[in-house]
């Protein structure tokens, strides 16, 4: 069953591109045009969307940049080198609210909702029923789980983008906005700033890929998303546990958790994208793995629940 | 193209230690209304889920709509609309919304027709006034209607509905049948289990039994019903005379009626009730061309023969074996609960 079910899938990717380049499109190709892959994205991102859990999780990560404002508004200024990076530098730029408000929700915050929109995926449609229905709409197992995935990732992207934007908002109302100095030492003006910022953003929503995967798998493994959830919130930690050991120091370049903080590469003149890269690398691998994993155990499972 | 909508052969799934069906080979006819009976636990849930690719058989075949199941499942599947183990819905969504996303799970629905199949599909099982309200707060009946709705979204070839009237009050549950009729009407062929057999023999053109994972009998409502045994009851005052004549046409007394019962529930003093099988008892499905009544007197003619010899008849009737009785005559169990 797997293998037919990926011809179909991959018929249906690329019933597109043969729709487009070739006039005669036989009748069968164009009965899956219809609807397609991206029909079921957009109906399950409005889904995520319309959730009244997805908007509490966006919120609770806004609040993390307007309690670091706050805080130093009220208090003043940290001193250099106490608590979270650029953390000293908030009182000066309010641009860099936002950078904080993200090294603060990287190790566990944002990990947190990550592991709960991934391990829903599945165990969540499992746990209400709702997973055989679209299984005999048919949705298709693995165009469900690619659908499932993609939703997750749009999420990333939606939760590191949220915290970049009250950041910039609340820092832009209690502080000065100027010119962002860089980590290299020269200067750059506001406008490129704000491009660096979002170039920030997109690269913890990179890092967040990896750890969704993982959620994937779990969330195909029980049909109780609570028990997805944990279990990818708890490997969250233990990765970033194992990374500060030094002893294992050997396995550190293959956890998912590995390049999370490497984003200040991004704050030199010019921007160096590699660290970007490799990062981009090391999540796909660990989506290649889980989400193998992941459409290797969903396309035979029987569906009881 | 074959004639039937459903076919198994040998079609069977383990459970680990367990056999949940047992090498079954279920006929549906197209345009059939298939009522799909067996007590809870009997297998009937696990062989839907296989005939729909949810569950993949442990052994044996299946072919739906004339292809072959799993392997078709993305060309059949859209034309089949089902209801499975009750309705399902994500709470946090409208009824209307629910509809709309199932429906854009299927690659065969167009998007730009969408919003009108949906509001037809709930205008049909009457939840037009709750198609804004959250499916979290619809009581079990409009879930169960809603369900219904989700499997006419589009049209199907054949809808297999599991338990429909589940959770139904009287009026929903009329309303189900109508509907289920008014398919039928269209020439789709409806496979429904149940458990109510009341609900069976309104409703359906042909029955198979399970139990304990195997089916037990499949054929004709009609079949069904002949291959039950019909009785001969006669109420007199004379069972020894009565009890002579009618061994003298041929027809089989009652070992468990040959003393008299103290009729209670009739009129006269010292009636008995005699009671005689007027047809063998057949398997259905099988030897079910030939009319098994043929060789048996007709009813007028038993009462004529016991008034020709002078027995005092206050009574007479034929009794049909109902479907109840035959259904636990097949199950063994009834309605308990198979372990």
């Amino acid at each position: 069953m797997s293998s037919a079910e990926a011809s179909a899938t991959v018929g249906a990717l690329g019933a597109g591109d043969a729709a487009a380049s070739e006039p005669p499109v036989p009748p069968a190709v164009r009965r899956l045009r219809r609807g397609g892959m991206a029909s079921l994205f957009a109906s399950e991102t409005a889904t995520l969307f319309r959730r009244w859990r997805t908007w509490a999780m966006l919120a609770s990560l806004g609040l993390i940049p307007i309690l670091i404002a706050i805080a130093i508004r009220i208090a003043g200024p940290s001193g250099p080198g106490r608590g979270p990076a650029f953390l000293d530098q908030v009182a000066g730029n309010g641009l860099f609210v936002g950078m904080t408000a993200l090294v603060v929700a990287t190790p566990l915050f944002l990990p947190l909702t990550i592991a709960v929109v991934s391990g829903d995926a599945i165990a969540g449609e499992a746990s209400h029923g709702t997973l055989r229905y679209l299984l005999i709409a048919p949705a298709g197992r693995l165009r469900l789980l690619a659908v499932k995935y993609a939703v997750a990732a749009v999420f990333c992207l939606a939760a590191a983008l949220t915290v970049i934007v009250v950041g910039t908002l609340i820092g832009w109302a209690l502080f000065p906005i100027g010119p962002v100095t860089l980590l290299s030492g020269g200067q750059i003006p506001v406008g490129e700033g704000l491009l660096r910022l979002l170039a920030i953003g997109a690269y913890v929503a990179v890092s967040m890929l990896g750890l969704s995967a993982i959620g994937l798998l779990a969330s195909t493994l029980t049909v109780v998303p609570v028990g997805a959830m944990a279990a990818t919130a708890i490997l969250a930690v233990v990765a970033q546990i194992v990374g500060a050991i030094p002893q294992l120091e050997w396995v550190h370049p293959f956890l998912f958790s590995d390049r999370w903080f490497d984003f200040d590469d991004l704050l030199r003149s010019p921007p160096s994208w590699e660290s970007f890269g490799d990062n981009a690398l090391l999540q796909a691998a660990w989506i290649a793995v889980f989400g193998g994993l992941a459409a290797w155990r969903f396309a035979t499972r029987d569906i009881l629940s | 193209m074959s004639d039937l909508a459903i076919q198994t052969h040998g079609l069977t799934k383990r459970f680990r230690a367990q056999v949940a069906v047992d090498g079954i080979d279920l006929a549906v006819p197209r345009g059939s209304v298939f009522g799909f009976l067996g007590p809870n636990g009997s297998g009937k849930t696990t062989t839907i889920r296989m005939l729909l690719g949810l569950v993949g058989a442990t052994a044996g075949t299946a072919r739906v709509l004339g292809t072959d199941m799993p392997k078709g499942l993305d060309d059949v599947l859209p034309r089949v609309g089902a209801l499975v183990e009750g309705p399902a819905f994500a709470p946090f969504l409208s009824g209307a919304a629910n509809l709309a996303r199932f429906d854009a799970a299927d690659r065969h629905a167009s998007p730009s027709t969408r919003g009108r199949r949906v509001a037809e599909a709930l205008d049909r099982v009457g939840l037009s006034h709750a198609a804004r309200k959250k499916a979290g707060a619809y009581s079990l009946g409009m879930k169960q209607r809603l369900g219904l709705a989700n499997a006419l979204l589009m049209p199907r070839d054949l809808l297999v509905l599991d338990e429909p009237t589940n959770g139904l009050d009287p009026q929903g549950t009329r309303e189900v049948r109508s509907l289920i009729r008014s398919f039928a009407a269209d020439g789709t062929t409806v496979f429904v289990s149940s458990h109510l057999l009341a609900e069976v023999e309104q409703l359906c053109t042909h029955v198979g039994v399970m139990s304990a994972g195997r089916l037990v009998a499949q054929g004709t409502l009609d079949e069904f019903r002949r291959s039950g045994a019909s009785r001969v009851e006669v109420l007199t005052p004379d069972p020894d005379a009565a009890r002579a004549v009618l061994a003298r046409i041929g027809l089989v007394t009652d070992a468990a009626a040959a003393a008299p019962v103290e009729a209670a529930a009739s009129a006269g003093d010292g009636d008995a009730l005699v009671t005689a099988a007027l047809s063998d008892d057949r398997a259905p499905g099988g030897r079910a061309a030939d009319d098994p009544a043929a060789d048996q007197p007709a009813a007028e003619a038993v009462v004529a023969a016991l008034v020709r010899d002078g027995v005092r008849v206050r009574g007479f009737a034929i009794r049909r074996t109902s479907l109840e009785q035959r259904f636990v005559e097949l199950t063994g169990e009834g309605f308990d609960v198979v372990g």
